[in-house]
């Protein structure tokens, strides 16, 4: 027909495209061979530059390639004139922008481009913060971008307000983004520390902050970025290790230290010392479960010769952190153990203090969140933020309606339900940790609370009663062995099938465990070695089904004295 | 004329507006051989852009309104006796109530000519043109680059001019404004050269030359500097996932246009100009909306993206008015007005639930595709976009002739059907398809059909609405109507570097469906958003200026009403043969939907079993006979620019971000 144009026809452009094809793969094969001759024989030059930027131009993932081209580089830093260097480089930068185009993702491209950069004569940093400019304006979640960006910061030593304002343009643009949320949380702190060490920022800062986020997550609150940075907001400053409590028994010979977060302690440690009557003892440290990690808790056997019935007392003084951290406690003669240790509702162990500012602002952050809440009232983020903040306000006062929030986020979010009833079990046991400190009492009850996991077991260390009955535990916990003092514990109707990997408690005289899942007498083969266990009851549970139970226990257990089935 | 024009063709395009200059690139894409034609001296009727002068002398043309001339009938000779003629118009009748105002020191103007403008082409010999008043050569000047002006030129195979970077000058007014092209939002290198810098240099030096200019801009200036302006006859904007735009990237017409981001949605409240909060970083950004307004928004808007999905929250309320819908929506009387006149943009008297559920849909689908404003502006004006299809059929063998008037259809009496044109030499031209613009069909034809008005204003302003903001913005602004029963008024504010208007001028365009007169339907919303004095009255206001809080000055402005074709449905028109299409004028919307739905009808009426305006062959595959008749370059051989379908887009709704 008149004027229509003549098309190839599709098996012509298949064939057209073939023939291209191979015709460019015969090129690169051809190339790649040459570069990989000129390496074996050493030829360090400019035409194997030439070479490999075809290769790599079509593909810059081939890393072999990028170290080809660095040995080439760094064997003509030898024969060229910096200004000649300053050239190649800068040609080096525009091929390497040129294969970034193509992907901006390429490992090696980007790693490529940082050691061209410290080769560089004369960097120019400048251009380097505006080239991560427009390509995080293309993609503001390349990290590959984002690792670059902070090299390039570090290295022209761009000024952190300078980055908090790019940061500030990124989140305008497009507030979904973890990185720039992320680099806040690393910029603020270095701008605006906290003086008093208990959050991470200013509180001006922080409101002012709260107040961004807050926008973020009204407008959309089921975008993820902006709650976790929120969660962040309202964590405490990373505080240094403290010591909590230190504990001597003197009928053990031993003497325990728990810590505020775990530490990892060499056997025989020179960061932890002990001192008795102002002589350095030697110890050998370990943990209570006997594992070798990072602990709340590090235990060790007095020597014989610290401890004496006949001196009216003994001072033991712990140091840690050359001596930066340290504390001391006194065993009076007749006595049988002694301690010293911090309180946790002084220190607020849990929560952040809070001043009355910024206790105002936490109670209308959570208002908001509760009128947000009120608005979408399925948004699991929202009803943690709820909770986070009733925990951080006041963990006592909001205990009941904490606890109804638990259930609604439950219904909201089934897919995390387990994470969830770990998380309440820890806010409970918290809570209790809390009472039990008010009521100055060495008891506590945990009692039907629901409970499916233990956690804080090194705020026990100093408890001789503990009730865990009536919970959802699978299992005594190896942590059960930082309660050095516990004597009587009951763990009825629970779900504990077996006491396997449980450390030796070294007090306890009185366990109760009826109505769990014992099936077999050896499930309580560690109760063998608990070595002042006299009252064990094990009513209920399936092993007291089996013929012969009493005898089998008695064998096992022969320092027991009631066994009751 | 020395040379006549084949008298055999497959369809004959009477018109060049946006309707019959799509049909026209596709009846020729599809192989047709399309002769298009248009009784003016330029592209585009009345969706043209002018230049100063070219407006000027537009005015001019239609307030005179001179009177036929003495009636040519010598056509009728021409008919054969089983057939009958059908004269069409010669004058244009639907712009009417032209009124202009200047309010500028007019000293001197005599003498000012407009900067860079050609010496006139001689006056048409032919008798057609006697309605053209001399001065309207003017016009072409800014098309001097390579139209076909008439017959002195071998007209045949001409193509419009290109629009882009024909014009050294033109192209050099971009820098630093942003310009997007349809194919790929970051197609642009992304630091391409060390010349970055540069740019970036240049840049504020033209700043500071700016800044150090005199604001005061007088007449004179404005007649000087003619060329900077492209004033549209009618203002729209491109829906960024409206047809036109998936029509020019299909079609890859859209290599042949640039565009620019509308960058605001403004809204009129309480006799202040506010910021729409319309995309999600908007509403995020937003300092005015409290936290739960945020959230209700937000709340609403996503909703209304997959509103269809969500049937039972707005079924019962269906036929219900949108404006009493949104009332029983959670939503504070501060977000229903955004939504109703600047998302939606919607009557707040008489739109139903659905119809405003639709059209806030439209517009949030929208976003994001090339900026955070669902709209895009054709640079140079709206006139380009007509202009651009008209390329694309002058490349694939469509022949054009302007001031080519036709005197008359010729219609087989026995068969009803249109056999042939008779042209203004008098030349028989035959073809199996017409198809006309609305405002060539005589009265007689049209005497049954009622016709809508458009109330027009376009001014030029000191500057912009907006005092806060940077100068280079494109916005957006609703105006709802001060009593129930009147029409919202559209307008659109266009800055220089969407290549409209001079330096440190605003170009303002208002728009309403007409009640009376444009001047009557529009001077309350003028008077309102800026100050509007004679030259003589500025120093006695100078000192209310304060107090007022520097409202732009309108330097010049003209009102006219533009007749709306867009509803006439074909039945009205009186015995038109079967073969005879009809397209419409521009519609009172703000988009393009309306001219691209009538020329794809249109067209498959004619050629059912032919895809509309298919994406070009890639030039690698053509294939070039030997015989010499081969097309010119086509224009799609750039490398650079693949295929269209790389255009990047983001939406409301994110991706979920990488965890």
């Amino acid at each position: 027909m008149h004027g229509r144009l003549k098309v190839k026809t599709t098996e012509e452009q298949a064939e057209a495209k073939r023939l291209e094809r191979e015709k460019k793969l015969h090129q690169y094969v051809t190339a790649t061979k040459a570069i990989f001759e000129k390496r074996k024989l050493g030829q360090l030059d400019k035409e194997a530059l030439e070479l490999s930027n075809k290769v790599l131009g079509a593909n810059p993932d081939f890393a072999t390639l990028w170290n080809f081209r660095r040995e080439i580089f760094l064997h003509l830093e030898k024969e060229e004139s910096p200004e000649e260097m300053q050239g190649l480089c800068k040609a080096e930068l525009t091929f390497l922008e040129c294969c970034l185009r193509v992907n901006p993702k390429s490992y090696g491209t980007w790693h490529h481009r940082c050691w061209v950069m410290e080769h560089i004569p004369k960097p120019d940093w400048a251009r380097e913060l505006e080239l991560c400019g427009k390509f995080l304006e293309i993609d503001e979640r390349n990290f590959h971008c984002w690792d670059y960006r902070r090299f390039v910061v570090q290295r022209s030593q761009v000024v952190p307000q300078a980055e908090l304002a790019f940061s500030d343009s990124l989140i305008t643009r497009n507030f979904s983004n973890y990185s720039s949320w992320h680099y806040r949380s690393l910029l603020l702190p270095q701008l605006y520390p906290d003086p008093q060490h208990q959050g991470r920022i200013t509180e001006e800062i922080l409101l002012k902050e709260l107040e961004l986020v807050q926008n973020a997550f009204f407008t959309d609150p089921n975008d993820q970025s902006a709650w976790f940075y929120h969660r962040w907001l309202l964590g405490r400053g990373d505080l240094e290790p403290t010591i909590r409590c230190v504990y001597v028994n003197r009928e053990h010979a031993s003497l325990a230290v728990a810590f505020s977060r775990p530490v990892a302690v060499a056997p025989a440690s020179h960061d932890l010392i002990v001192f008795g009557d102002e002589s350095p003892l030697v110890v050998r440290w370990r943990t209570p479960d006997g594992k070798n990690k990072p602990g709340f808790m590090w235990l060790c056997d007095l020597p014989t010769s610290a401890l004496n019935n006949h001196w009216p007392q003994h001072t033991f003084r712990v140091l840690w952190a050359e001596g930066q951290v340290q504390k001391e406690c006194v065993l009076f003669k007749g006595h049988k153990d002694c301690w010293t240790q911090d309180s946790v509702t002084e220190e607020q162990v849990f929560r952040c203090e809070l001043s009355i500012e910024k206790s105002t602002v936490l109670q209308s952050e959570l208002e908001s969140c509760k009128e947000l809440q009120a608005l979408e009232p399925e948004n699991k983020w929202c009803l943690l933020a709820i909770l986070l903040l009733m925990r951080a306000l006041d963990p006592l006062v909001y205990e009941q309606e904490t606890l109804s929030y638990f259930a609604a986020l439950k219904a909201a979010d089934p897919m995390r339900s387990s994470y969830l009833d770990d998380l309440r079990s820890k806010f409970l046991i918290e809570n209790s940790i809390l009472k039990m400190e008010y009521a100055e009492a060495r008891v506590v009850d945990l009692s039907q609370k629901g409970l499916t996991t233990l956690c804080h077991l090194e705020h026990l260390l100093l408890v001789t009663h503990l009730n865990l009955s009536d919970n959802l535990l699978p299992s005594l916990p190896p942590t059960l062995a930082m309660l050095r003092c516990l004597e009587v514990l009951e763990a009825d109707d629970n779900r504990v099938e077996s006491l396997d990997g449980l450390p030796p408690l070294p007090c306890v005289e009185e366990l109760s465990l009826r109505n769990n899942r014992i099936r077999r007498a050896s499930d309580l083969q560690a109760l063998a070695a608990f070595p002042t266990l006299a009252h064990l009851n094990l009513q209920g549970n399936p092993l007291c089904q089996i013929e012969g139970i009493q005898s089998e226990l008695a064998t096992l257990l022969p320092n027991v004295t009631t066994i009751l089935t | 004329m020395a040379d006549r024009l084949l008298s055999e063709f497959d369809v004959v395009v009477i018109g060049t507006g946006l309707p019959e200059s799509i049909i026209a690139a596709a009846c020729a894409r599809s192989g047709q051989r399309v002769l298009h034609v248009d009784s003016r001296n330029y592209y585009g009727g009345n969706w043209a852009s002018f230049s100063f002068s070219g407006l000027l002398s537009w005015i001019k043309e239609n307030q005179e309104k001179a009177d036929p001339c003495e009636e040519n009938t010598a056509w009728q000779e021409l008919i054969l006796e089983n057939e009958e003629g059908i004269p069409l118009n010669e004058g244009d009748q639907t712009i009417q109530n032209v009124e202009h105002f200047c309010y500028v020191s007019q000293d001197s103007t005599e003498d000012v000519e407009e900067a860079g403008a050609l010496p006139r082409p001689s006056a048409s010999t032919t008798s057609a043109f006697s309605t053209v008043s001399e001065e309207t050569s003017a016009i072409t000047e800014v098309e001097s680059g390579c139209l076909p002006l008439d017959g002195e030129t071998k007209s045949e195979e001409t193509c419009p001019q290109s629009v882009t970077g024909s014009d050294p000058e033109r192209t050099n007014d971009k820098e630093g404004t942003e310009v997007t092209s349809l194919e790929e939002k970051y197609c642009n290198s992304i630091m391409p050269d060390p010349s970055v810098s540069e740019t970036g240099n240049n840049k504020s030096e033209l700043i500071t030359e700016a800044a150090a200019e005199p604001r005061e801009i007088t007449y004179p200036q404005i007649v000087k500097e003619g060329r900077r302006f492209n004033i549209d006859l009618i203002s729209k904007l491109l829906y960024s996932r409206g047809l036109l735009i998936d029509l020019l990237i299909k079609s890859n017409v859209s290599r042949y246009a640039e565009f620019k981001n509308v960058t605001h949605i403004l809204v009129f409240r309480d006799g202040k100009v506010e910021q729409v909060p319309c995309s999600r970083a908007d509403i995020f950004n937003n300092k005015q909306l409290t936290m739960v307004e945020k959230r209700m928004l937000m709340r609403f808007l996503t909703f209304c993206l997959d509103f269809e999905q969500r049937h039972d929250e707005y079924q019962a309320q269906k036929d219900c008015k949108f404006s009493d819908y949104l009332k029983t929506q959670k939503l504070t009387p501060n977000l229903q007005h955004f939504i109703l006149h600047s998302i939606a943009m919607v009557s707040e008297a008489d739109c139903c639930t659905i119809d405003g559920l639709k059209a806030t849909q439209k517009f949030l689908q929208c976003l994001g595709r090339y900026g955070n404003t669902p709209f895009l502006f054709p640079l140079y004006g709206q006139g380009e976009i007509p202009q651009c299809f008209c390329r694309m059929c002058a490349v694939f063998g469509g022949i054009y002739c302007l001031r080519h008037s036709i005197k008359c259809l010729v219609v087989d009496k026995e068969l009803r059907r249109c056999k042939a044109i008779i042209d203004h030499f008098g030349q028989r031209i035959n073809a199996s398809y017409f198809v006309v613009e609305d405002s060539y069909l005589s009265e007689k034809i049209c005497k049954n059909v009622s016709y809508r008005q458009i109330s027009r204003a376009v001014l030029i302003t000191d500057r912009s609405i907006q005092n806060e903001s940077s100068d280079q913005q494109i916005s957006i602004l609703t105006v709802p109507p001060m009593e129930k029963g009147q029409p919202a008024v559209c307008l659109v504010e266009l800055c220089s570097s969407a290549m409209t208007c001079m330096k440190n001028t605003y170009l303002v365009h208002l728009t309403c469906p007409s009640i009376q007169t444009a001047k009557e339907d529009l001077t309350h919303v003028v008077e309102q958003l800026f100050s509007v004095a004679e030259t003589g009255e500025v120093g006695a206001r100078e000192g209310e200026d304060e107090g007022e809080g520097q409202k732009p000055k309108v330097l010049w402005s003209v009102y006219f009403n533009m007749r709306d074709s867009s509803s006439v449905v074909r039945s009205s028109y009186d015995s038109l043969p079967s073969n005879v299409y009809v397209c419409s004028g521009p519609d009172s919307a703000l988009g393009n939907d309306c001219a691209v739905k009538q020329a794809e009808a249109i067209f498959q009426e004619m050629f059912p079993n032919e895809e509309f305006c298919p994406p070009p062959p890639n030039p690698e595959d053509i294939i070039y006979d030997g015989d010499g008749t081969q097309p010119e370059d086509p224009g799609f051989s750039n490398p650079s620019e693949d295929k269209t379908e790389n255009v990047s887009e983001k939406s409301l709704k994110e991706e979920p971000p990488e965890e």
